[in-house]
């Protein structure tokens, strides 16, 4: 796609943001110590980042979902995990709340998020409901002008240190499945609430992950959102905009894969000769952009139809997610095989890339998941 | 308070550099950035801004309608206004030349008692550092370079002027023009909201009609013809070849220091 000045220029900013920012430095510290970087995360706030795609009037910069997808991809193409540090507040965050909260939910809660005061994260899976989000098994039953929420959520990015977590849980024990869930605006610091020990995960380190336990917490109704009982569809609505974001981020770790083996290609001689000559490898190369180039196209322009209010949004989106992210799993691997067995020592930034690839086939839905989403859309 | 920023777009030194026939650099084939030191003046009236929210910040400067991608990026850092100087008959001026023009489409956007012009010390394309102060010259006004430190009180300027082995406090009043270096402090970036809203903003064009009349212009002495320096010839210096490290006592190291320049025919 040939993208428009202000979208060039806002790839230049994006670009330049976090070519000078992340450091190798900072992203061994993250590597080392697994912790959240605030002092990353105060300066993306500073710069507008946690509020790209966020309206104005709520203290975001008005960006659509093109210039989202451009700052995902070009943050993952030097740091998968600090993409997601201005991933978060613009995708799962804040979109609820955009979608269906009411004027004063929008005043209290987006505003702070868009301006990194404040860090809101999206629970909806559960030990026993991945996939399977109708499984949910949290219950909120109605006391008063409260809710009494009970329950675990599981896998939850940035549980530990955030302030709000959107919740989804059973309102309507007479429903079944899907229908009967609501959706809460969960204070972190409400008497109940506690989090899990931070996961071991395998990449993406340096974005602590944990469960969110409630124990009778009391929300009262004024944080309830959207419309009682009807949470799933405002969940899968929230979950094709984070699709977008997976889709992006899959793309910058793909292209970082590619720049790092086309360098090292140059570079690395055997048999007396760069091993970019030898076809084995030049090859590889060669699918390697020809994929990404193919995802590019396909995410970049879900974007704009997405923001177009297309009526194929939600497959475009599944697509996207299911390709890129299929593709960045089989660049990573490639980058690795050009490195050899360079690429399976730390030092080597392919290693951390194969690692951080691998979640994107995973998270917010995984590739069997926009199969049934997208096949599910084709047979409807 | 208005502040007018003088920028340059200065060819990326990283890339490659392509020369023309008369000698001059041919700059729309080269990639192109904002002058660095220019990108610290106007960081330094952005933040002035930021202090004095009633402020304007003016970025002008004078080039092919190519520069127009560089003043973009400054409105979009939070410039308020810009002023692209543009005219084949300014082409090719050399720094005598370009602070005439400049000069005088400083002064057609309005100096005022309270306006602060601020330059980059010098662009990394020719390193002159002559522009700014030619600039001051011409309008008759104040001049500071090398400035690591501003202070603003009312029309007054406290300044931090950096030199070789030390550095001197000067006060000067507005109307003033500084040089900035990039001590004097770190640029901000663009915002998306800035790039969202750049095009909404004042964007001027002074071309040759707008400034030829102006008394600072004198129309023999600028552009390529006009201008007193004429340019030999534009190359990329070859790369220095690798040092020779001596060794031995200092005595032995300075008989083969001798040796290896005699042997050269050098003394």
């Amino acid at each position: 796609m040939i993208l428009s000045e202000k979208h060039e220029m806002m790839r230049r900013l994006f670009r330049q943001f976090a070519e000078t920012e992340f450091t190798d430095d900072i992203l061994e510290e993250l590597e080392a110590t697994g912790e959240f970087n605030w002092e990353m995360h105060r300066k993306m706030a500073a710069n507008g980042f946690l509020g790209t795609k966020i309206p104005v009037e709520y203290g975001g910069q008005g960006g659509d979902s093109l210039a989202y997808v451009l700052m995902v991809e070009e943050f993952a193409r030097v740091s998968p995990v600090l993409s997601l540090y201005a991933n978060t507040s613009n995708s799962l965050g804040a979109g609820p709340l955009l979608f269906c909260g009411t004027d004063a939910q929008k005043e209290k809660y987006v505003t702070p998020i868009a301006r990194g005061e404040k860090i809101l994260v999206f629970a909806l899976t559960e030990p026993g409901a991945g996939s399977d989000a109708g499984s949910t098994l949290t219950t909120a039953v109605e006391d008063g002008d409260f809710y009494i929420l009970n329950g675990r959520k599981t896998f939850i990015s940035g549980a530990p240190f955030a302030d709000y977590a959107v919740v989804y849980a059973r309102t309507d024990a007479a429903q079944k499945g899907s229908k009967g869930l609501s959706m809460f605006i969960l204070d972190m610091k409400l008497p109940g609430v506690s989090v899990g020990k931070h996961e071991n995960k395998m990449g993406i380190i340096g974005y602590p992950t944990s469960d969110i336990i409630m124990e009778d917490v009391r929300v009262h109704k004024s944080d309830l959102l959207g419309p009682l009982h009807r949470g799933f569809s405002t969940a899968m609505k929230t979950l094709d905009g984070g699709r977008l974001g997976v889709a992006a981020q899959s793309l910058g770790i793909a292209q970082g894969c590619l720049e790092e083996s086309i360098r090292y290609a140059r570079e690395r001689k055997q048999f007396g000769r760069p091993i970019a000559n030898f076809q084995a490898i030049s090859f590889m190369l060669a699918d390697m952009v020809t994929e990404i180039e193919a995802a590019r196209e396909l995410v970049y322009n879900t974007a704009v139809m997405k923001d177009a209010g297309s009526p194929d949004g939600a497959k475009r989106c599944a697509m996207s997610k299911l390709f890129a992210s299929e593709m960045c799993n089989r660049v990573a691997y490639k980058a690795v095989q050009i490195h050899g067995g360079y690429g399976y020592i730390k030092e080597y930034k392919v290693e951390r890339f194969y690692r951080d690839a691998r979640i994107t086939t995973l998270y917010e839905g995984t590739s069997q998941v926009q199969q049934m989403v997208i096949s599910g859309s084709l047979l409807r | 308070m208005k502040i007018i920023v003088c920028v340059k777009q200065v060819p990326d030194t990283s890339g490659k550099v392509a020369v023309k026939a008369d000698g001059t650099m041919d700059r729309a084939s080269m990639a192109t950035i904002i002058n660095p030191d220019d990108l610290n003046a106007v960081e330094a009236a952005l933040a002035m801004k930021d202090e004095n929210p009633d402020s304007r910040v003016i970025v002008v400067t004078m080039g092919p309608t190519q520069a127009n991608a560089m003043l973009h990026e400054l409105l979009a850092m939070g410039a308020d206004e810009s002023v692209l100087v543009s005219a084949r008959e300014f082409g090719g001026s050399d720094t005598f030349a370009t602070s005439q023009i400049l000069a005088a489409a400083i002064k057609r956007i309005g100096l005022t008692e309270d306006t602060v012009v601020l330059c980059g010390r010098q662009a990394i394309d020719g390193d002159t550092a002559q522009v700014g102060p030619q600039i001051a010259e011409k309008l008759d006004m104040p001049q500071v370079s090398y400035v690591s430190e501003i202070k603003k009180e009312g029309n007054t300027l406290t300044v931090k002027r950096m030199l070789e082995d030390g550095y001197q406090r000067v006060e000067v009043h507005t109307p003033c023009l500084l040089t900035c270096i990039k001590e004097l402090n770190t640029p901000r970036y663009m915002a998306v909201k800035g790039i969202l809203e750049y095009d909404k903003k004042p964007r001027l064009v002074y071309d040759y009609d707008a400034l030829k009349d102006d008394e600072l212009i004198e129309v023999d002495t600028i552009g390529l013809k006009g201008s007193p320096t004429n340019v030999f010839r534009s190359f990329t210096a070859p790369a220095k070849g690798a040092g020779q490290m001596l060794s031995g006592t200092p005595r032995e190291m300075v008989a083969q220091l001798f040796g290896t320049l005699e042997e050269k025919h050098l003394i």
